[in-house]
């Protein structure tokens, strides 16, 4: 029993901390940029295709295997490189545009980019053969837990922290902080707002190719889990309240656990039950767990 | 006076496509014209009362799977009685559903419409003992006006009978919608979209008005999900994923949501486009993706805004 429950919440966290990096990306852009970033989920499955390349690289390099980790989450930050170029050459077309021109712009990336990567990497599913074990398991209360996991988890509460630590004790966190709050002040008290959106997106892409590549060891990359992971980071960021990275952590959690509870309780209920929660959340307490005003 | 000639062509030619245009092409007809009366209601929301509905798959999937239920299960197989069904589900589900939905305007109504579009997807996807889950459930071939057709092959029944059924039911459609908007509520639905506070001032009741637009356009997608099933023969649930919301979305954007027409003609080019692309390359959605970056910043007016002499004053929704 206690073993079936370790097994649950190992398992229930470590989707959560993807997740978190995900969503994390999706609450900086929103924050700052108002534009609710559809393409998040694509920017996670061009991160878990880039892993399992830069992996096989590596391995084919003969690197020592312990050390997959390095290219994995090196080329996890790298593809957030793409950010730079989509908010650059297309996003800022449509800053002073409504926001359901925002919302269909990052659809059509998502659009372009399913297709891009099924053009790159071809249709079959894709995985690192192996090196999910590499680092083998522990022994937790009579089960198995891969340290894999664990080493995931212990990653996404580093960045964390390092966000939290960024947005409140560094002049970048403080200048995103304040064009959040409040656009046309921070603009005149002289923020260069064309190279802050570069920078917020390109953050906000990095956390999620990052999760995509972090995710991959432990599954195979698929041209559709972009689009899926969306609807979930979605739900994360409402249940936490839209822009919130307190809300992002918590909310995460929330879905992560719920979801590995329901799986093993009651499958059909898997994500019914995370988006009958989001529907409540958003009926009772709009702005979500963390967040500021409804707009 | 140009507009009616233009209408009346493309009527003609509507009418007179299963006899002079190649079965295949007659065939791709049949989506558009389930398309075009679920863009028409749901335009009824976007274009003039400025809601962007993220979730709006759910009710074609409603439309689809009440025809599957009615046909495979219950074994009726009037199509009259399908499309009256699914009205009336679609308007049933509408009306709790809208009634949440339009106390937010924005991105918050998109995610809430898109939330219950996944509640309805799992739904379908996840209990399948019911549904059929992602195999789907088929839509057995309804009789048309009580007439049960089953001699016919399937091809004849979809460009004879069936063509014709579903031209109908777009033009019946198109004749309410008309009448719908050009109302004084139609009236009412655009003072909502360009002014929410001046149309509270002047004692239409803002939420009231958009709930009935909400539910509107949920039975025209419902209609326009029922007559989809039929040229398949079978309803899954991709119909209700919320990539196909956001398509439909797409369609009305290509077309055009300022004008009557735009949505219909977004459908259009959208199955033909969609289509001639995928036979040269199977990239279409890098292709398509492209076209609605290219119309999101270049012409949001979409097709319609770029083909009327008028600057689109493309309304802001």
């Amino acid at each position: 029993m206690t073993a079936h429950v370790v097994n649950l919440v190992v398992s229930g966290v470590f989707h959560a901390s993807i997740l978190f990096l995900v969503s994390a990306g999706l609450q900086v852009v929103f924050g700052v940029q108002k534009i609710f970033n559809l393409a998040c989920g694509s920017f996670y499955a061009l991160g878990a295709y880039v892993g399992v390349s830069a992996v096989a690289w590596y391995a084919e390099a003969g690197g020592p295997p312990a050390l997959f980790i390095l290219p994995l989450a090196i080329a996890g930050v790298a593809a957030g490189a793409l950010g730079v170029v989509v908010e650059r050459g297309l996003l800022r077309f449509v800053y002073d545009r409504d926001e359901t021109f925002q919302l269909l712009l990052t659809f059509a990336v998502v659009l372009m980019m399913e297709d891009a990567i099924r053009m790159t990497w071809g249709t079959s599913p894709r995985s690192t053969a192996g090196l999910y074990l590499t680092y083998g398991g522990v022994h937790v209360l009579g089960t198995t837990v891969p340290v894999y996991n664990l080493i995931v988890i212990g990653a996404s509460l580093a960045i964390a922290v390092l966000i939290g630590w960024l947005l409140t004790h560094t002049a970048f966190g403080c200048i995103i902080r304040a064009s959040a709050d409040n656009r046309e002040m921070a603009e005149a008290l002289g923020v260069d707002m064309r190279r802050l959106y570069a920078k917020v997106f390109t953050l906000g892409t990095a956390l999620g190719t990052l999760g995509g590549a972090l995710v991959i060891p432990a599954t195979a990359a698929m041209s559709e889990m972009g689009i899926e992971l969306i609807v979930e980071a979605f739900a994360v960021v409402v249940i936490g309240g839209l822009g919130s990275m307190r809300g992002a952590f918590v909310g995460a959690l929330i879905v992560g656990v719920l979801r590995s509870i329901a799986i093993s309780v009651y499958p059909e209920l898997e994500m019914l039950l995370i988006y009958l929660i989001v529907i409540a959340v958003l009926v009772l307490r709009p702005r979500g767990l963390f967040g500021g005003a409804p707009a | 006076m140009s507009g009616r000639l233009v209408l009346a062509a493309a009527l003609s030619a509507a009418v007179l496509a299963p006899l002079v245009a190649p079965t295949y092409q007659a065939l791709l007809m049949l989506p558009f014209m389930a398309y075009a009366v679920a863009l028409l209601g749901l335009n009824l929301l976007f274009g003039y009362t400025g809601l962007v509905s993220f979730g709006h798959a759910l009710f074609l999937g409603i439309g689809a799977y009440t025809g599957a239920f009615l046909t495979s299960v219950f074994k009726v197989r009037s199509m009259e009685v399908i499309l009256v069904a699914a009205a009336a589900l679609g308007a049933l589900v509408a009306a709790p559903v809208g009634a949440l939905c339009v106390r937010y305007v924005k991105i918050y109504f998109g995610m809430l419409t898109l939330a219950f579009g996944m509640v309805f997807y799992t739904f379908v996807l996840k209990f399948y003992r019911l549904t059929g889950g992602d195999e789907g459930m088929p839509f057995l071939r309804p009789a048309l006006l009580g007439r049960s057709l089953e001699g016919l092959s399937k091809i004849d029944y979809l460009v004879g009978p069936y063509y014709y059924y579903s031209l109908a039911v777009l033009v019946l459609a198109t004749l309410v919608m008309w009448r719908i908007v050009r109302s004084p509520f139609g009236l009412c639905l655009k003072t909502i979209r360009d002014n929410p506070t001046k149309a509270e001032t002047l004692g239409i009741g803002v939420a009231r008005y958009r709930w009935y637009a909400f539910v509107i356009s949920a039975v025209y997608a419902a209609v326009g999900g029922a007559l989809l099933g039929p040229p398949t023969g079978n309803v899954d649930p991709t119909l209700a994923y919320w990539t196909q919301s956001g398509n439909i979305v797409f369609m009305t954007l290509l077309g055009g949501f300022a004008s009557f027409f735009g949505p219909v003609l977004g459908a259009f080019v959208f199955i033909y486009l969609q289509d001639w692309v995928m036979s040269i390359v199977p990239f279409w959605r890098l292709i398509f993706g492209a076209i609605l970056a290219v119309i999101v910043i270049f012409a949001p007016g979409g097709l319609a805004g770029l083909l009327t002499p008028r600057p689109a004053a493309a309304p802001r929704p």
